[in-house]
């Protein structure tokens, strides 16, 4: 079962109050693993020929859907279609909806599953009907199907389905390990906890959001810069990146090692492993004395040696 | 009783604008004479606590009117729009506790921009001044900051319940104006919390002699409390039988707490993952066995099945598990269950599987309310999670149940009819299969059977969700038969006008409405104009009304508030979120700029 690594939706899910829509668009990679499903900014691919649902076109049955673009109009301006992506989409779902007529009941004359299947926005060759397309309908996949065909763009709906907002920090991080789901964990958020020794709270990042230790170093560095005794902390602040000095002043001064709890509740130390590993394995994070962790700091400054 | 003395009349002349806009004091006759003295009428009325109650027995006469409003002790504003502060101090003098509830249930899923509204400062400014008595605070989905827990907390001497149920805006500084000037309080309950990292300092802030708190619920606020100031404040507050931490008490922690509460009648357990030595497990265990009046359990964050057994010894008399923060597989479940006779009331995660869910339908016959949320709900796991079949077990061994939240991915309508069959007491039936517009996966049929199997068999159904692929006929079963309806939810549904309108025209016992992503437009908003008034209110965002649409409802009824949330960059005619709710307080004054009265 192929299951993109990356974000397989338009990164649309549930905004948090401190970022913007337009930030998680830009931050979006193409949707699937297929090359024809490009990123949705391929505006050759905005020509509209939009099957009514329902209606399929066999040569695409259970393989690409080709230029799903999921603006209606305003794709020149870009800026412009991640706002209207989240009101113009939706609204031109209703207007699908009410353009195609009683579709509920066309539905019965199809088979639903395909429609599912394909979600329901293959461009089809035979009806072909400029509307705006419905963006939001995510696609029920069941195991097989997603075995053969190339799994749908996911395109999530604001608040839907609908889980209250304190529910989910919960459910995203812990969801226990099954031993016989074959599939990769897929994209999303990953909230795990940061703590640090000494410190009076907890931070919850997600590492989702970094694609390097390097980038998850330097964030925790300025998280939890207010307290990092030692004189180490100032230089660091300034530094975008981390180096392999940096490192060692950070060792060296301030005495702290980022390690981390795996799915099997062992600690250790964080970088030995390749990042998807790591981001895949880690429930949560520990900022640790590195008096406490002794035997492990030499290892880091190897490890930076090569990482560097 | 002396049927000839004089009622006397409110010393206050009431003004128009006091009584309430569907009051029937102002039109026909009033009798001079009262069979009852107001004195007894008072008496009597003392008794009636329901706020429905009273507000029937306040439209009977004038004076019957008067004695409710001097009488009445405590107030529910299920919508803090509908109302307004000035108009509820100049009715209601003797006012100890309110119960007041602000946005639409669908901001819960981020639907509401920020800052829409529901701060209710305005409301405790007013209640400082006139209700100086005040003991009680219920908010659910408002806005409270800092400067308003402040406010609370110096204004009422003898302030005694806060809970906040899906609220946001403050931060640790408020709760610590609690903490520090309200000496008799009795509750502290954060549910659901929506704020951004709130520490945990204010724990600390309870005074040294403070010792009357009978329920503190934290276990939704993020940050850490100081373990020992928590210790010392569970074992001096003697009282104390509701006691739910949050996720940074570990289960040793947790242990010495029991020691000193050991009468506890709810418990939200911390982190219930820890490496632990074989004596204090044994002590842990000990201590789980002596809290013998445990009804309701809940927290048990990254429980496993090594730790589970950790509770077994509490779970005789627990009526309410409430395991939706903690993904169990359907083994240790079963087990856990099997400790369990007494369940009432259900929650859990659908990582138990069908599995799970067949030993629900085997261990609990008592059982009345099931709740089962999606571990992974934008399916990026692909994981099974529950189906009809879970559902159908649970129906089949659990008759009493009237009450269920099911999250699937996948269902058909003859599980539904079956399901109901087994089960015809429903009251609350809101069934989500995650998909919007997925149809019975082995027929290809749409869901509308299974609905209307719902409504046709569950005559006391009082509300519904709606979900799968649905046409109108699914609202013209509704609309025909769920008499006592008062709430209904539906997305992605529906094919045209006439679903919305069938639901209008039925349905007479109609309160909220909310609809998302449906084919419904003008004609549809508008068929329910006469009801509107006689609603809490309607929810419609995403479906096809227009600016026109709203300005004619608006324009004909003035005592609704049409209120439209504009979206940046959409189109200027389309309504895209329209928010409609009758009121006796006019056009909200607090209005941000995206929402628009009409």
């Amino acid at each position: 079962m192929s299951i993109p690594q990356e974000h397989d939706y338009i990164g649309l899910s549930e905004p948090l109050p401190s970022e913007k829509s337009s930030d998680k668009m830009a931050a979006a990679p193409s949707p699937s693993s297929n090359d024809e499903r490009n990123s949705v900014f391929n505006l050759k691919e905005t020509e509209l020929r939009l099957g009514l649902p329902g209606s399929e076109a066999p040569e695409r049955k259970g393989g690409i859907g080709i230029g799903v673009s999921l603006f209606g109009k305003d794709l020149k301006d870009e800026s412009k279609c991640v706002k209207s992506f989240v009101s113009g989409a939706k609204r031109g779902f209703s207007d699908a909806i009410n353009g195609a007529g009683k579709w509920g009941l066309s539905i019965n004359g199809e088979s639903g599953a395909d429609l599912m299947k394909n979600g329901g926005l293959n461009c089809s060759n035979e009806s072909s009907v400029k509307q705006e397309i419905p963006s939001v309908k995510p696609v029920a996949e069941s195991k097989s199907e997603a075995a053969n065909t190339a799994p749908a763009s996911k395109a999530q709906v604001v608040g839907w389905p609908p889980i209250p907002s304190f529910r989910k920090s919960t459910l995203a991080t812990n969801i226990p390990k099954k031993d016989d789901v074959g599939g990769k964990s897929g994209s999303g958020c990953l909230y795990v906890k940061v703590s640090m020794d000494g410190a009076p709270y907890l931070r919850k990042i997600d590492l989702k959001t970094y694609c390097s230790y390097a980038e998850i170093s330097s964030a925790l560095e300025k998280m939890f810069s207010c307290f990092t005794i030692g004189q180490c902390g100032q230089g660091l602040a300034a530094k975008e990146h981390l180096s392999e000095s940096h490192l060692m002043d950070l060792l060296h001064g301030s005495e702290y090692v980022l390690t981390y709890e795996d799915k099997d509740g062992d600690w250790m130390l964080v970088g030995d492993v390749p990042w998807e590993m790591f981001t895949d394995s880690c429930r949560r994070l520990r900022i640790m004395k590195g008096s406490d962790a002794i035997g492990l700091a030499p290892r880091t400054m190897q490890k930076c040696k090569t990482q560097n | 009783m002396n049927p000839s003395s004089e009622s006397e009349m409110d010393p206050e002349p009431k003004k128009a604008e006091d009584l309430p806009s569907n009051s029937e004091n102002s039109h026909g006759p009033v009798h001079p004479q009262s069979p009852f003295p107001d004195e007894v009428l008072e008496k009597v009325l003392s008794f009636v606590d329901s706020h429905k109650d009273r507000s029937s027995i306040s439209l009977v006469r004038k004076d019957w009117y008067n004695a409710e409003r001097w009488t009445r002790s405590k107030l529910f504003i299920g919508n803090c729009y509908a109302v307004s502060p000035e108009i509820v101090a100049r009715r209601f003098r003797r006012i100890k506790s309110v119960t007041l509830k602000g946005k639409p249930r669908f901001s819960d899923f981020n639907m509401l921009p920020l800052d829409w509204g529901a701060n209710v400062h305005s409301w405790l400014v007013m209640f400082a001044k006139v209700y100086p008595f005040l003991e009680e605070l219920r908010l659910k989905r408002m806005t409270i900051t800092d400067e308003g827990l402040e406010l609370l907390a110096k204004s009422f001497p003898g302030f005694k319940a806060l809970s906040l149920s899906s609220c946001d805006g403050f931060t640790e500084n408020g709760l610590k104006a609690i903490a520090s000037h309200c000496r008799h309080l009795t509750e502290l309950n954060i549910q659901d919390s929506i704020t951004e990292e709130v520490g945990g300092g204010w724990l600390s802030c309870f005074p040294e002699n403070f010792a009357s708190l009978e329920i503190l619920n934290f276990s939704s606020l993020n940050g850490d409390v100081n373990f020992d100031d928590l210790e010392r404040l569970v074992s001096r507050c003697k009282l104390l039988r509701v006691l739910k931490v949050n996720e940074s008490i570990t289960l040793d922690q947790l242990q010495r707490l029991l020691v000193h509460a050991p009468r506890l009648t709810e418990l939200g357990t911390g982190s219930f993952q820890q490496e632990l030595t074989p004596r204090q497990y044994e002590e842990i265990e000990t201590a789980f066995c002596n809290c013998r009046n445990l009804q309701v359990l809940s927290g048990l964050w990254e429980a496993t099945s090594l730790y589970l057994p950790l509770l077994y010894g509490a779970c005789a008399s627990l009526t309410f598990l409430n395991l939706s923060d903690a993904p169990l597989q359907s083994g240790e479940f079963a087990k856990l269950l099997a400790y369990c006779p007494n369940l009432r009331c259900l929650w859990v995660i659908d990582t138990v599987e069908d599995k799970g869910l067949e030993a629900v339908g085997s261990s609990c016959p008592l059982l009345e309310e099931l709740r089962v949320y999606p571990a992974d709900p934008y399916d990026r796991h692909h994981r099974d999670g529950v189906t009809e079949l879970g559902f159908l077990a649970v129906s089949r061994g659990c008759p009493k149940l009237h009450y269920v939240l099911y999250f699937c991915r996948r269902m058909t309508n003859a599980a539904v009819v079956t399901i109901v069959q087994n089960c015809p007491d429903f009251t609350h039936f809101r069934l989500c299969i995650m998909t919007p517009g997925q149809p019975d996966y082995l027929t290809n049929d749409p869901m509308d059977e299974a609905f209307g199997a719902v409504v046709k068999t569950c005559m006391k159904i009082k509300r519904l969700s709606v979900s799968g692929l649905l046409t109108d006929r699914t609202f013209e079963y509704i609309g025909k038969y769920a008499k006592d309806l008062e709430t209904l939810s539906v997305a992605f549904a529906g094919s045209s006008d006439w679903g919305m309108q069938c639901i209008m025209e039925g349905c007479p016992k109609l309160r909220k409405l909310e609809i998302r992503d449906c084919p419904f437009g003008d004609a549809a908003l508008l068929s329910g104009r006469e009801k509107y008034e006689m609603m809490r209110s309607l929810w419609m965002s995403t479906c096809s009304v227009t600016m026109k649409g709203c300005r004619l409802l608006a324009r004909e009824f003035p005592r609704l508030n049409v209120e439209v949330i504009r979206e940046e960059g959409g189109d200027e005619d389309q309504a895209h979120k329209v928010y409609v709710y009758r009121s006796v307080a006019g056009p909200r004054r607090d209005a941000p700029p995206f929402v628009l009265t009409v």
